[in-house]
């Protein structure tokens, strides 16, 4: 009896832990992209956005985050006024 | 037959890429076919002893490339076997002592004479390794069930696709069954869940393997314990025969019943 309690509350079963700790590290490593190609996707992501918003590219924090069992690209993105340019006026006046 | 280059590569060190060059050389001898072990890890070598060659060693792979010497004088004939050849690497140069495209050509040479070339790739996954696979046609990559041996494999096996090498086939060595049937060790069905890569062969941690390079006698020259015969079934599914797998669940009643089921009796 006591060497099933100490078998159930110490040893066995590690395994799982080693399993699940490896998915989740090899999820990390197989998405792992270089700093230069998250700079880059950084670079084409502020022109795109720029068309739509006005951002402060120096806000910008962009990474990838490990949560629970995936790995998601996190991008803060702060835009900078919520003033519109004047409008209601001619065009090249 | 059309000679088949393979590398024998880890990521990690300490696995027994080593140990496995060197009982596969000697078990595909075994099966007649004319065999050559090279060993790739410049600087570190030590295919020599685990095979109990290193007194033989007059010329090495350096100095072939260097010039200093022809191929098959660099070749060092195993006495106990027929149709085995060694060549040894140099101890006291670097990783670039031998280049990726010296190797190719090194390579291309022992096509002509070998049915099998196996080379023993270094640890790591800079210039040694890749200089150790460029002339390689296939490879075999050693892990244990540890969390860190499995991690370097996956990284290993994206790079040797990336090198289009193929197959690229999985070996699982050190395995204790006991471990595994109180779940405290991976299986080789979560290896292979996780890496999701073709297995060739399953080695149970053995202390032969231990006691046969203190003599510099690789295993597979008898076939008295499990992990010699581990090896020997590798060769044989190297050699495209379908020998079934050792029950290393921790399941079976004891070392004879395993070897009964190898037999499938």
């Amino acid at each position: 009896m006591f060497e099933f309690l100490s078998k159930l509350f110490s040893g066995g079963q590690s395994k799982e832990a080693a399993k699940e700790r490896l998915q989740l590290v090899l999820i990390h490593d197989r998405n792992d992209i270089a700093p230069e190609k998250l700079e880059a996707l950084k670079i084409d992501m502020v022109k795109l956005l720029k068309k739509y918003l006005d951002i402060d590219e120096n806000g910008i924090d962009m990474n990838l985050e490990r949560r629970n069992r995936s790995v998601a690209l996190v991008a803060n993105i702060p835009i900078k006024s919520s003033q519109r340019p004047v409008r209601g006026r001619k065009k090249n006046a | 037959m059309d000679c088949r280059i393979i590398v024998i590569t880890s990521g990690k060190g300490g696995v027994g890429k080593t140990t496995t060059t060197a009982n596969l050389a000697v078990a595909l001898a075994n099966e007649g076919y004319k065999v050559v072990a090279v060993d790739g890890d410049v600087g570190l070598r030590n295919l020599d002893v685990i095979m109990g060659l290193e007194n033989r060693i007059v010329y090495t792979l350096v100095d072939v490339v260097e010039g200093t010497c022809r191929l098959n004088q660099a070749m060092i004939r195993d006495k106990r076997i027929n149709n085995l050849y060694m060549i040894p690497t140099a101890q006291s140069r670097t990783k670039d002592a031998v280049t990726s495209e010296q190797m190719i050509e090194i390579c291309r040479q022992l096509r002509k004479e070998f049915d099998y070339v196996l080379i023993d790739s270094p640890a790591g996954i800079e210039a040694g390794f890749r200089n150790a696979s460029a002339g390689a046609d296939e490879a075999l990559v050693v892990t244990t069930p540890e969390v860190s041996a499995v991690r370097d494999a996956d990284r290993i096996i994206g790079l040797l696709e990336s090198m289009e090498k193929a197959p690229i086939s999985l070996i699982i060595n050190r395995i204790k069954p006991q471990m595994v049937k109180r779940g405290d060790m991976l299986a080789v069905q979560d290896v292979l869940d996780i890496l999701a890569v073709d297995l060739i062969g399953t080695i149970p941690d053995d202390e032969s393997v231990v006691t046969s390079s203190n003599k510099g006698e690789p295993l597979t020259f008898s076939n008295g314990s499990e992990a010699s015969q581990a090896f020997l079934n590798i060769a044989k599914r190297i050699c495209g025969n379908e020998v079934p797998f050792m029950d290393l669940s921790g399941n079976q009643k004891g070392f004879f019943s395993s070897i009964r089921r190898l037999f499938g009796k």
